[in-house]
């Protein structure tokens, strides 16, 4: 059973940010989907550069590739042309089982909708990652139980996902997500489900993991509100990126 | 193992499910298990049956006697190593359905041609030293609760004493334990020279010979000798190996046994059907969940294993559970309280149980497993 976890060492310690440092740099992404016969466009000539510790938030009308693009840097797909590295990796020409263990050690996912399993209680949700380092049990509970402690659920550790509200479950997501402590998270319209209070709490969280743990932070989203915490905002519109105004 | 939690959870998902899946996978091994040690019992004889033993009855049938003069001249053919003879006493203990063979034998022939049967010394001396006496096998005696010393008494219809009296009375003065596992151990055996003077018809009459070859591959040859011998006389002869003998009673039998077969092999092609259609549903409502594993980090081939391993722990659970019902089914005994004196679950049917438990789960699991495998996450997320 060990093939189930790619090989991961300890989960890195926060480096000092260093603001001139480029965590992130995209060169020239092109991404196309093919819907039939028909080919889709969705990036075009993409370039991105992301220097560490920023909170960077993406934004454009639906179906303009945010989340396309999200899943590019995060590893999960790769660009049709173009080159993707992170911390001076080149990952879109790793093997899928490399690629797998990159995410595993460098990336954190938080999705709009959770994405938490439903049989599963919010301990062992925040588990699963570390289930791919060679951390022990004791180890892992303790890493689950920071992480719990850093999002503010300490009080929620035995509950179901269906047994928390919203704004709950999206702090178990994050707090899966930051578990293995990556550097990079990425969050695709992680307030996009909850009601305003709730979405300013995460919003908080996320902020305070950008400031206070050195996270460097990419978050799509559709609310100019939500857009508003981020130190800078992109627009994602015909296959670019551009400037706010 | 630090992921038996995550694959066990999923069993949880819908708990209803999941258990009927393992009841019906239960019940399927269950049946396997039972059924084995039925055929086991249905084909005793055959399995336990000697390639140097070979038996010689009345060409007519098996009903029809032989002379007990019969034996002077086989024993001084050509490749006989052992001769002894055995007759058909069909007696009755209480009631019909207390079956069990008796025979009148020749104690230190019989157990020549019969090594199978272990008789301690002392208890041979006994019998041998006691005209009425007999010894039975380990099954009837724990059956009926025979005991060294005990008189049992035998109604036979077949062969009334010299006064007309139907009962015979025999006294147990041992009890033999088989060799093997295969080996009957229900008949009694009693003195054959009791019986030819007490019995009301003619004497040195006896029902079948059996003997034992010199050399296994001279069996064909004497048995065609003793056949020719004994050509043209009142009572010509069969001869033939003692597998073929056992084979005609169990004829019929062996096609039960095939029947039997057909009959598992399409319940465990269903059991596959349903575990499978179990996994397919299960891996099919959680995509989500799977993309969401590998966006963690979890490998092509881990999320193949997880699967799997889902599929492998029902098969376990409900096999196993299935395969130990059936043994203590079986250790409860022989259900039919006679029929079957050999009945148990034989070692390599337990063995092949266990591989059939594992080839369950991989053949349940291995598509719904490949699909999780190659489940591209982007596209799942999206669903
Ligand atoms: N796997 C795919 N196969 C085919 N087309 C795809 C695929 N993924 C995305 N697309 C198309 O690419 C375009 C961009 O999709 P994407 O999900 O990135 O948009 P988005 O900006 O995240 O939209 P939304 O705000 O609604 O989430 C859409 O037209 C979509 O239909
Ligand atoms: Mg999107």
């Amino acid at each position: 059973m060990n093939d189930i976890a790619s090989p991961s060492a300890e989960p890195a310690s926060p480096e000092p940010a260093d603001s001139a440092e480029t965590l992130l740099d995209l060169r020239g992404i092109d991404k196309t989907f093919k819907r039939g016969s028909e080919e889709i466009q969705v990036l075009q000539k993409l370039d991105l550069q992301v220097p560490r510790g920023e909170f960077l938030a993406l934004m454009g009308p639906s179906g303009s590739g945010k989340s396309t693009l999200l899943n590019l840097i995060g590893g999960l797909d790769r660009p049709s042309h173009g080159e993707i590295h992170v911390d001076n990796h080149r990952i879109d020409r790793l093997s899928d089982r490399k690629l797998a263990t990159w995410r595993a050690r460098n990336v954190g996912f938080v999705f709009q909708f959770y994405n938490l399993m439903p049989v599963l209680t919010a301990a062992r949700n925040v588990e699963l990652p570390l289930l791919l380092t060679r951390m022990n049990g004791a180890r892992r509970r303790k890493h689950v139980a920071t992480a719990l402690d850093v999002v503010g659920l300490s009080h929620r550790v035995k509950h179901y996902p269906r047994q928390l509200s919203g704004g709950e479950q999206q702090r178990v997501g994050i707090a899966r997500a930051i578990v293995t402590d990556p550097q990079l998270l990425l969050c695709d319209e992680p307030t996009g489900d909850l009601d305003r209070k709730s979405g300013d709490e995460i919003l908080d969280l996320l902020q305070a993991l950008n400031q206070h743990h050195g996270k460097t932070i990419i978050m799509v989203t559709h609310d100019p509100h939500a857009a508003e915490r981020a130190s800078r905002t992109l627009h994602l519109d015909k296959g670019r990126l551009n400037r706010e105004d | 193992m630090r992921f038996l939690f995550l694959i066990a959870s999923n069993l949880k998902r819908k708990k209803l499910r999941t258990l009927l899946t393992i009841l019906s996978i239960l019940v399927a091994f269950l049946l396997f298990g039972y059924l084995s040690a039925i055929r086991v019992a249905l084909s005793s004889g055959v399995d336990v049956a000697d390639a140097d033993r070979l038996v010689i009855r009345h060409k007519v049938s098996i009903i029809q006697l032989l002379p007990e003069s019969y034996g002077r001249d086989i024993a001084r053919m050509e490749g006989v190593a052992q001769l002894t003879h055995a007759t058909w006493f069909g007696g009755i203990y209480q009631e019909p359905k207390n079956f069990f063979p008796q025979m009148p034998v020749h104690p230190d022939d019989y157990l020549a041609v019969y090594p199978e049967v272990l008789l301690p010394d002392d208890q041979l001396q006994a019998w041998k030293n006691t005209k009425t006496g007999a010894i039975v096998g380990r099954t009837t005696a724990d059956r009926f609760g025979f005991e060294i010393g005990d008189r049992v008494p035998i109604l036979s219809p077949i062969w009334p004493q010299k006064d007309g009296n139907q009962t015979w009375e025999f006294d147990i003065v041992g009890i033999y334990d088989g060799a093997e596992q295969g080996t009957d151990t229900s008949p009694l055996f009693f003195r054959y020279d009791y019986f030819d003077e007490t019995h009301m018809g003619d004497r040195g009459q006896v029902g079948w010979y059996v003997l034992r070859v010199t050399d296994a591959d001279l069996a064909t040859q004497v048995a065609e000798a003793i056949d020719a011998n004994f050509a043209n006389s009142f009572a010509e002869t069969k001869s033939e190996p003692e597998g073929a003998f056992v084979q005609a009673f169990a004829k019929q039998i062996g096609n039960i046994a095939a029947i039997m077969i057909a009959i598992l092999s399409m319940v465990f092609f269903t059991i596959l059907l349903v575990a499978g259609n179990t996994m397919a549903q299960s891996v099919h409502e959680r995509t989500r969940e799977l993309a969401v594993l590998k966006s963690i980090g979890f490998t092509d081939r881990g999320t193949l294993f997880l699967v799997l391993g889902e599929s492998t722990i029902i098969s376990a659970i409900g096999g196993l559970m299935g395969l130990g019902l059936a043994w203590l089914m079986i250790s409860a005994g022989d259900p039919t309280k006679g029929a079957f004196p050999v009945f148990y679950f034989p070692e390599k049917d337990i063995v092949l149980g266990l591989l059939l438990v594992g080839a369950l789960g991989l053949a349940a699991g291995i598509f719904p497993a490949l699909q999780a495998k190659q489940l591209r996450i982007a596209d799942a997320l999206r669903r």
